[in-house]
């Protein structure tokens, strides 16, 4: 863009120092939250009952191996050397060998990240698109049946656990109606983004009744305000004022929720990976647990919380982008 | 319990009016249409659960393979499993476990954790920010992942539950119990207690600590709800509730194999838990709704 800026520069540079500012502040602070991760995580390994080596390798293994195990996992060491070499392997991106596979867990995370993640995407558009029509149904006709039918939905949504749903909707439209494959991962991009249809919808579910139950509230909040009074003065149309002034102010506190809420949306899709067989962090951490894998389990556990802590500081920093309110705080 | 909790919001019109002249806990209850159903669903849900060993009819592990995989018939009214065991009664006996297990998985998070927050609240300092930084940490990780990696290090079944939502659970109790101690310091009858030379413990446990109990008991409600959901998930998974023992969630998955040909094997689990998360949300929500000032 060539026109020049209106505003006087020194204002603006301001405003951006402002905006670095507020993200340095929240790097550091997620730094410790990412140390404590990783600390939690090491302990994991020392919550087992008795000897983890002996867990791993179960009650026919020779003491021999036993001893041999210990020395791999660095058991024999002191507690603070053990802690100490996890976190320097940790900053090098090494996060152990798998017991099964014997290859490095990061080379059977690299494969089931992406799928994770473009299930995580595709639920969280659905999240949007089922959260926004139904919330604003929702305020637009306070207490009247539409505002009812839509809390009946959000009622059963929480209550649902969602490897029930994912059940139904494969029972629906896989087995009945042959829409959609049961499972599975297909092989070409459009043939992924069909297999996420229903997984992604299921996630959704999970955590779309309290998106909606916040953003419905929040919309009453800005009906009552002066501004929409105004532009109801003005002549505006009703929908034209849901959707450009009311749906709009609602939005920012919906996004700051759905990024709090991430956490049990990535957390969702644990389970909703084995009920569709998509090949995903989820299904990888299930099935180490299945063959006693502990350094995948431990890997996996890591990469979603550190996951979760970037995505959670992304969401501050678009929230800070789109409402100025939230930087001078 | 109401009084108090009222005593702890800013204070309205209709505080101003004799305790004597409102009306009790009941009566508002009553008339508050959440409350009634959610208390009538649980309550229904209770019921059948505690009377499982008379209107069972079946023991819920007995198998006979004469009849598997049966449909609703005199003998058996929700058919039978791939064992010949009876629906019902498993679906009777699967709710007084996962209801039990759920209920005091919560009990741990709820006791420690408000009493911490409070404390945290109260006292602020060292205790607090040192708290606040588990706090962020163990919200770091997803829900659902750090009960399965707990549930699988600590040892699958009940008492990995147990000690898995005692690690993590609590979180959620101090994060809401601190910030309602937050409010009720900032009002004054905190700093006038401590003017009249009560003790701090005194102060904590008698005025503070009710006020705050009272926001964790409304939060305890749709907690339960995400437990008794995550303790069916384990069991879905394999992880929680070990069989024979009965459990919605193993009910579902053990289903899951025949859904094509005898759907109601999954299906009739899974309403059984909608029907107690519904009713365990609208029992919280209607307990909201009494608290708030009208």
């Amino acid at each position: 863009m060539a026109a020049p800026s209106a505003q006087p520069a020194p204002a603006r540079h301001g405003a951006r120092h402002r905006v670095l500012r507020y993200a340095a502040r929240r790097l550091a602070a997620a730094v410790p939250v990412v140390l404590g991760v990783a600390v939690v995580t090491f302990l994991l390994l020392r919550l087992i009952p008795g000897d983890p080596a002996r867990a791993v390798l179960g009650i026919h293994a020779s003491s021999q191996q036993v001893a041999q195990l210990r020395r791999q996992l660095g058991l024999d060491e002191p507690i603070y050397r053990q802690l100490w070499s996890f976190l320097a392997a940790l900053a090098h991106g090494n996060t152990g060998t798998s017991i099964y596979y014997k290859v490095p867990v990061s080379s059977l995370i690299g494969p089931a990240l992406p799928v994770t993640a473009s299930l995580v995407g595709v639920s969280a558009v659905f999240c949007v698109l089922i959260t926004v029509p139904l919330a604003s149904l929702a305020a637009a006709r306070q207490d009247r049946p539409a505002d009812h039918a839509v809390r009946v939905f959000s009622l059963i949504g929480l209550g649902m656990p969602s490897f029930f749903f994912g059940i139904i909707l494969i029972i629906v439209f896989a087995v009945n109606l042959h829409w959609f494959g049961v499972g599975g991962w297909g092989t070409t991009l459009p043939g992924h983004l069909r297999s996420l249809v229903l997984p992604g919808l299921t996630a959704a579910i999970a955590i779309a009744p309290v998106l909606i139950r916040s953003l419905r509230v929040g919309m009453l909040e800005v009906i009552e305000s002066d501004f929409v009074a105004t532009a109801r003065a003005k002549g505006l149309r009703g929908p034209r004022v849901l959707l450009a002034h009311v749906a709009r102010n609602a939005l920012i506190p919906t996004l700051t929720l759905l990024g709090i809420n991430i956490a049990y949306l990535i957390g969702s899709t644990v389970v909703i990976e084995r009920v569709f067989d998509l090949n995903g962090l989820g299904n990888l951490m299930l099935n180490a647990i299945g063959v006693r894998d502990f350094p995948v389990v431990q890997g996996v556990t890591i990469v979603y919380a550190i996951a979760v802590v970037l995505i959670n500081l992304l969401t501050d920093l678009v929230a800070a982008q789109l409402d100025p309110r939230v930087r001078l705080r | 319990m109401s009084g108090k909790a009222a005593a702890a919001a800013p204070l309205t019109d209709d505080d101003l009016v004799p305790i004597s002249g409102r009306p009790s806990f009941g009566a508002r209850a009553a008339r508050t249409p959440a409350f009634v159903a959610g208390a009538a669903l649980i309550g229904a849900v209770l019921l059948l659960a505690l009377l499982a060993p008379v209107i069972g009819r079946y023991s819920p592990v007995q198998q006979n393979l004469l009849v598997t995989l049966q449909g609703p018939s005199a003998a058996h009214w929700l058919g039978t499993d791939e064992f010949g065991r009876d629906i019902w009664s498993r679906l009777l006996y699967g709710g007084r476990t996962d209801l039990q297990v759920g209920v005091l998985a919560v009990v741990f998070p709820f006791g420690f954790g408000s009493l911490l927050g409070t404390l945290c609240g109260y006292l602020g300092g060292w205790l607090d920010a040192v708290v606040m930084r588990v706090v962020d940490v163990v919200l770091a990780f997803p829900f659902y992942v750090l009960i399965i990696a707990l549930v699988f290090f600590v040892g699958e079944g009940t008492h990995g539950i147990y000690i898995a939502f005692a690690l993590t659970d609590w979180v959620v109790y101090t994060r809401s119990t601190r910030s309602a101690a937050l409010v009720a310091i900032s009002q004054d009858w905190v700093a006038a207690a401590e003017g009249g030379g009560l003790s701090r413990p005194r102060v904590l446990l008698r005025h503070l600590l009710p006020n705050t109990i009272s926001q964790a008991i409304v939060y305890a409600m749709s907690d339960i709800v995400l437990v008794i959901l995550a303790v069916v998930t384990l069991g879905y998974l394999g992880l929680g509730i070990q069989p024979p023992a009965p459990d919605w969630g193993a009910m579902i998955s053990d289903g899951q194999a025949f859904i094509t040909v005898h759907p109601w094997m999954s299906i009739i689990p899974g309403i059984a838990i909608i029907i107690t998360g519904v009713g365990l949300s609208l029992l919280g929500d209607g307990l909201a709704d009494l608290q708030r000032p009208r």
